[in-house]
């Protein structure tokens, strides 16, 4: 894939993760056009990875906006959903998973049966945690591998090495608010007093999801449907050169509702040393949406937490 | 998942572990027994006999101490707040000690579990899920929790419960215990 | 007189402790899940699990006495500490554990190479949910039972039980998990010690109690209020999700559950007609008292359906979390 080149020409690849959030259709149809025409990213993930009653949103429009995408100089890969369980999750992972000629993310184990040993990459939801667990899924003919956010610098270390032995490309998470769990239930329409079968798609309301706060006020963590995610957004502009020296071949820019253009270019900028991350950060901050940032998980410390100052008030 | 500590139990296991001193409630000629029977020993007079205790607990069961791991490292305050005095447990691997304190002296300690006494020997009892006393709040716990938690799986781990082990090697203590421990368990059976 | 189209199941029983799981055995559990002290599994907590020799002692115990052991090593090893885990593997085989229940891909494929013959479990934390992802960890790892997350209707387990090819596991009492298992990073999101890697939930070390000045207890994890509690309300562990938080459309609300426990005493012949192999009562992490009364509760109701007659169901409230209990997701989906 297009990020493996990246490794041969030494040049680190930016990605656009899938679209976390619930957005209109055309609101997503208009985004991708302008990432397609604008953005400094080399591959863009699509599909419907957190609930499958949004999947049909998502359909309408997936022909045009991956014909604009390679128009533009993309890759489109095509992510499958993190949980399946019920007949609709499945016909829905079988859809994307199993359609043979399109080049897929696997984020659950159904999807590497669908998969049945062709070329494919791991998502952030498969748990790949170490270097013994990569070497299977290499085996079983994964190619690209974007690793959990949740670990530490030192496996992150260990793993940039086994990859490279299994001729597999790593890619972290650098931007955007971070997945931390998956539920059977959606805490969106709970929010809302309904179930998940009455949810009148409540989670249109929150382009990056609805914000939970904590008794006393304190911004806490984020809800997304099924999906609890990061109050703070993911924010790994310092460490892109460590994760270079590691190994790491791409990086992932999780889609928010600030301007996603700026984004890439700002971790375009940094990666290609034509801005310090410092500066980066800085306007980062200004292209929203207004959230402090966090880098704890990579720094082995709560993952809430961020190692520069001035510590951002939660 | 959770660790230990959850609500489990009736809320009220008896009425008395749930009464600060003072309040009228029925356990309450039970819980004033151990304060009635020690206020006029001075705690000189206590010091080896706790001492004695856990001697004796640590000889008889030093896996007790080990499986604190870590933890076992950390100072606990024992506070029966119906006692004239506090403990302090050092449940150190290789020499574990068990001091009473005057309530004036500012004990330096990483944890405190306050109780009435009843409460603090239902926890040593092993008889009921002892989860129940933390949340029916009869039991309060500040301070490193962690260092409680070993503790409470410790003693659960111990196949004589050591309300009875302390009960038959107490000394002086020994009679009082008994008694207590007997009211207890009378007071449990007739109020499941 | 035994109704004909029902599994005798095995009763599958949690232990924290060898003094437990003696106990569990006593009260007529047919096989005890425990763990190794240490990461290795999912319930580290401070004075809890067993040493190897502990293990072996305990394997013996059970097995006199005609019960299983299973050693849980589910947590997942992050790269470059792989060696913990694989030790634990050798250890529960070396002590004749009959099944080891794993979750991490690496460390089921390291103990279905190395020990051909030992019988593998896929654990809940594995997150195997439907029969495609069932079927991939049977056909990679060979693996003989799975461990149903607390997720899916009863009718779900029936489908689910004619197309996949082994034995299945399912929760029956206990805590009730909000979040999809093995695939939840609230633990280190706050407090920086993870479930999946470190095999701990919100550790004791982080938790905080404190009365405010209304004589309310709140507490806390890490920075985090996770409840309060009015004098007088009974008090939980501050787990992230059995918290009450607000939103912009509701607040002060249970966001992601109430603090309630599974009980399925009620459904237990619709799970035995399910297909349901085993049975599985939750909570390593609770008291020997627990144990006993929930172990012998189940035991006298399993076989009271088996001889075909109606169990009196023994209140097991007092021991459920909250002093609620729910069916969970096993009745209907309405749950979701």
């Amino acid at each position: 894939m297009g990020t493996a080149d990246n490794v041969a020409d030494g040049r680190a690849g930016l990605t656009l993760g899938p679209l976390l959030f619930h957005w209109p259709a055309e609101t997503r149809r208009d985004f991708y056009f302008r990432i397609a025409d604008e953005a400094a990213v080399d591959t863009v993930y699509l599909g419907e990875v957190v609930c499958s009653k949004r999947a049909p949103y998502f359909e309408a429009h997936v022909a045009e906006v991956a014909d604009r995408l390679q128009a533009g100089g993309k890759r489109v890969v095509y992510s499958t959903l993190a949980e399946v369980m019920s007949r609709l999750d499945l016909q829905v992972a079988e859809s994307v998973a199993g359609a043979g000629e399109v080049f897929v993310e696997a984020n659950d184990a159904s999807a590497l049966w669908f998969l049945d040993g062709r070329p494919h990459a791991i998502g952030p939801f498969v748990n790949t945690y170490n270097e013994d667990t990569l070497a299977f899924l290499a085996g079983n003919n994964a190619t690209h591998v974007t690793l959990p956010p949740e670990l530490p610098k030192a496996s992150v270390a260990v793993l940039g090495q086994a990859a490279r032995d299994l001729g597999v490309t790593l890619e972290v998470q650098v931007y955007g608010r971070v997945p931390l769990a998956l539920s059977a239930r959606c805490y969106h329409a709970r929010a809302h007093g309904r179930i998940k079968d009455t949810c009148r798609f409540v989670c249109e309301e929150d382009p990056d999801g609805i914000d939970l706060k904590t008794l006393d006020g304190r911004s806490f963590l984020a809800v997304n449907g099924i999906q609890t995610l990061s109050h703070p957004c993911l924010n790994l502009l310092h460490e892109l050169d460590g994760l270079r020296g590691m190994g790491i071949a791409a990086f992932r820019l999780s889609p928010h509702s600030g301007d996603m253009v700026e984004v890439a270019r700002l971790f375009r900028a940094v990666l290609d040393g034509a801005m310090t991350p410092q500066e980066a950060t800085r306007r980062l901050a200004r292209t929203g949406p207004d959230l402090p940032f966090a880098d704890g998980f990579y720094h082995g410390a709560e993952g809430y937490s961020w190692s520069r100052e001035p510590e951002p008030a939660l | 998942m959770q660790p230990a500590f959850r609500h489990a139990g009736s809320a009220r296991p008896y009425p008395g572990a749930a009464t600060v001193p003072g309040s009228s409630q029925p356990g309450r000629r039970y819980q004033d027994l151990p304060r009635r029977a020690l206020e006029p020993v001075p705690l000189f007079l206590l010091r080896p006999l706790f001492a004695a205790i856990v001697a004796g607990v640590a000889g008889r069961h030093p896996e007790l101490f080990g499986r604190l791991g870590p933890e076992g490292g950390k100072r606990i305050l024992i506070d029966p707040v119906n006692l004239p005095f506090v403990l302090l447990l050092r449940p150190y691997r290789y020499r574990p000690s068990l001091t009473p304190h005057r309530r004036s002296e500012a004990v330096p300690h990483d944890a405190r579990i306050c109780g009435t006494f009843l409460t603090l020997l239902e926890l040593i009892d092993g008889q009921v899920d002892s989860d129940a006393l933390f949340f029916s709040r009869d039991l309060r716990v500040d301070g490193d929790t962690a260092a409680v938690v070993a503790l409470r799986n410790a003693l659960d781990d111990m196949e004589v419960p050591l309300a009875d082990d302390i009960a038959g090697h107490a000394g002086p203590l020994s009679r009082p215990m008994r008694a207590a421990l007997g009211r207890l368990r009378t007071f449990r059976s007739s109020h499941r | 007189m035994t109704t004909p189209d029902m599994h005798r199941p095995e009763l599958v029983c949690p232990a924290g402790t060898p003094s437990a799981l003696r106990t569990a055995v006593d009260a007529g559990a047919d096989a005890v899940y425990c763990g190794l002290q240490g990461p290795t599994n999912a319930r580290n907590f401070p004075g809890l699990n067993f040493t190897a020799q502990e293990l072996r002692q305990a394997v013996a115990y059970a097995h006199g006495r005609g019960a299983k052991v299973l050693l849980a090593v589910n947590s997942f090893p992050p790269a470059g500490r792989t060696a913990e885990w694989k030790e634990a593997v050798d250890i529960g085989v070396a002590a004749g554990a009959d099944a080891i229940i794993v979750a991490d891909i690496g460390v089921a494929q390291y103990a279905a190479r190395t020990h051909p013959g030992q019988r593998l479990h896929l654990s809940v934390q594995a997150g195997a949910s439907s029969p495609e992802a069932i079927r991939f960890y049977c056909r990679a790892f060979d693996i003989k039972r799975v461990v149903l997350p607390r997720i899916l209707t009863v009718k779900e387990i029936s489908d689910l039980h004619s197309r996949i090819p082994c034995e299945i596991e399912a929760f029956i009492f206990g805590n009730i998990g909000m979040m999809a298992e093995g695939r939840c990073s609230l633990s280190s999101y706050v407090t920086g010690q993870s479930t999946n890697m470190d095999g701990v939930c919100s550790p004791a070390g982080d938790v905080h109690y404190s009365e405010d000045a209304d004589g309310a207890l709140v507490t806390k994890l890490g920075q985090f209020t996770i409840d309060r509690f009015a004098r007088g309300e009974s008090a939980g562990y501050p787990t992230v999700c059995k918290g009450r938080y607000c939103t912009k459309a509701k607040s002060g609300y249970y966001a992601f559950e109430e603090p309630v426990s599974l009980n399925l005493t009620r459904l237990l012949p619709d799970l035995m007609r399910a297909g349901v192999t085993a049975l599985k009562i939750e909570g390593r992490q609770r008291s020997r008292a627990y144990v006993k009364a929930v172990v012998a509760a189940f035991r006298r109701a399993v076989d009271a359906y088996m001889a075909g007659r109606e169990p009196g169901l023994d209140n097991l409230l007092a021991l459920t979390e909250g002093h609620r209990e729910t069916q969970g997701a096993f009745r209907s989906k309405a749950w979701r």
